[in-house]
């Protein structure tokens, strides 16, 4: 047994039973980050504190939300919008968060993909956060179904749906899936379940598994520079401050990405109290009603760009297109055939390669928005295809990259 | 002794997932499974005395629309159509074959339209235009008089389904 002594502190008696000091140096205080870096290095705080307004705006909804196809509607619309105090506001946080943390997350790996901040030993970095991505996406999907409006009612049909593999026509699955023959009260208290619960805590999970990959291959810096980072954290340590190429994470790298969350809160409280409209499509203000399917059906942005992948093919090859486009992101490490951890700007092909696949996304996110018809089926066919001709030219334009 | 030991936890642990882990992935297959009482409210009757030509009349079984579509004198028969007396009758589930949304009939031009993704049907439920890849469904039917029973298997339900006409 450890042998203890009387503490003098409420510091010092903590540290003697958890080791608090230790923690604090591993986690924080010696836990180095480059300083060549810039803002976009603080996404990833701004996505974990985006996630924890998530966390609180979704406790107190929890507390008045009817998980019942009768009443779910009106306790969202009525009951939390209008009888309980600053439920509006609980609300407008939650749903201008869910849309937020998406762009986030699309800029955090955009940044990524940027600077080559998945490769030479950061590739669970990039997978784990692909884990994320996917998981936030079946978190938004369950969330959307709540309020049990018409949006939630005719989204959950169309991607339930899905699961019947086109000409497969296992629609036994889709109805397990939905414990009914359409989406009904099984299906309303299973997603509930799934966003209250199992996907909150795979989630957290996650972000455990994320920070814990950053430690060894440590966090890239805007030139892929491989310096020895004990080096620079002893010159740190010496005293050597403007020598030493790293900062510790706590107090001089949070401060900085505090500052980026300030101007973020900034922009974000702005839309939640002034433009919370766009994360609330007036669609989903019609209970939902099985023998009505609205005029357009079409998700919320953040997913637009794989819809928009579905739609312009036949059923089987839609599906096929989009299973991909759901997955291929995740093999990203293992199609950049080149060992140049680097900006893209400088490494040849891939620089037109990125700003390709970046403007690409954004064609299929607007063109997912518009009615299929006429001109925009095409552009909508041909972005499709283009995101897959970017995919297949990956391997081939990185292994030809000189190597810096 | 540590090959002996590594034998007994395998053996102990193998066993336990099959007899524990196996049955408890099933429970949890059948926990969502569809309810009984979810599977049993299956019948729906439709009397189609009084339809009027080319007006479609949407029904409600199993939560989903069913079409109901008395078909005037211009337009094609169809091997799938419901006769009723000396009427033919397009019935359909009312959901486009393509991903589930609820086509609109447009009544002058005798067409279904899908307003999700553009798919067109005709006025017998056969796809016309867009990713739709079969016909819309014919839902298990009984003619008994002049109503239509949904989710009884009738003699011309049998006919059509072994003709491969619908699933």
């Amino acid at each position: 047994m450890a042998h203890f002594e009387k503490a003098n502190s409420v510091g010092e008696w903590l540290d003697q039973r958890l080791a608090v000091n230790t923690l604090k140096r591993v986690l924080a205080f010696e836990y180095w980050i480059p300083k060549n870096i810039n803002f976009l290095w603080a996404m990833g705080m701004v996505l974990a504190a985006t996630f924890g307004l998530l966390l609180i705006s979704g406790i107190f909804l929890l507390m008045y939300y009817q998980p019942n196809v009768e009443t779910a509607f009106d306790s969202v619309n009525y009951t939390i919008m209008t009888e309980v105090g600053y439920g509006w506001l609980w609300r407008h946080i939650h749903g201008v968060g869910a849309s937020v943390v998406f762009l986030i997350i699309y800029i955090h790996m955009f940044t990524g993909i940027y600077y080559g901040s998945y490769k030479r030993g950061r590739e669970l970095i990039w997978l784990s956060g692909m884990g994320l991505f996917v998981a936030f996406s079946a978190e938004a999907f369950s969330g959307y179904m709540l309020p049990w409006g018409q949006m939630s009612y005719w989204a959950g049909m169309v991607i339930t749906n899905l699961f019947s593999g086109g000409s497969l026509e296992a629609y036994g699955l889709v109805e397990w899936i939905r414990g009914d023959y359409v989406p009904g009260q099984a299906f309303l208290t299973r997603f509930f379940m799934l966003h209250v619960l199992l996907l909150p805590l795979v989630i957290i999970g996650l972000i455990v598994l994320h920070f814990g990959t950053l430690r060894i291959p440590h966090v890239n810096n805007q030139d892929g520079e491989d310096f020895d980072f004990e080096e620079a954290a002893r010159l740190y340590k010496e005293g050597n401050i403007k020598e030493s190429k790293v900062i510790p994470f706590q107090p001089v790298f949070l401060a900085k990405d505090i500052f980026v969350m300030g101007v973020y809160f900034i922009l974000f409280f702005y839309l939640v109290f002034y433009h919370f409209e766009f994360a609330m499509d007036p669609v989903n203000f019609d209970p939902a009603d099985g023998l009505k399917t609205p005029a357009h059906i079409y998700p919320e942005w953040y997913f637009l760009w794989s819809y928009e992948i579905l739609r312009p093919f036949s059923k089987d090859l839609g599906l096929i297109a989009f299973a991909i486009a759901q997955v291929i992101f995740f093999a990203l490490p293992f199609l950049d055939k080149s060992e140049n951890v680097a900006p893209a700007s400088r490494r040849g092909l891939f620089k037109f390669w990125f700003w390709a696949m970046l403007i690409d996304v954004l064609i299929l996110t607007f063109m997912g928005k518009l009615p299929p018809q006429g001109i925009w089926n095409v552009i909508g066919l041909i972005a499709a295809l283009a995101f897959f001709a970017l995919w297949i030219a990956l391997p081939i334009i990185t292994k030809k990259e000189k190597k810096l | 002794m540590s090959n002996r030991r590594d034998f007994m936890g395998i053996a102990l642990g193998g066993f336990t997932a099959l007899v524990g882990g196996i049955p408890a992935l099933y429970a949890m297959k059948r926990t969502w499974d569809p309810l009984p009482s979810v599977k049993a409210a299956g019948f729906t009757n439709v009397d189609v005395s009084g339809a009027v030509e080319n007006q479609l009349v949407v029904e409600k079984w199993r939560g989903k629309p069913i079409f109901v579509l008395k078909k005037s004198k211009d337009m094609k028969a169809d091997d799938r159509d419901v006769v009723v007396g000396s009427d033919r009758f397009h019935v359909s589930i009312g959901l486009c074959t393509h991903l589930g949304c609820i086509p609109a009939y447009v009544s002058d031009e005798h067409k279904f339209k899908c307003a999700c993704h553009g798919g067109e049907f005709d006025a017998s439920g056969h796809e016309t235009f867009g990713p739709p890849p079969s016909p819309l469904e014919v839902p298990p039917f009984k003619v008994d008089g002049t109503t239509i029973v949904l989710g009884e298997e009738g003699a011309e339900f049998k006919k059509m389904k072994e003709a491969g006409l619908t699933v």
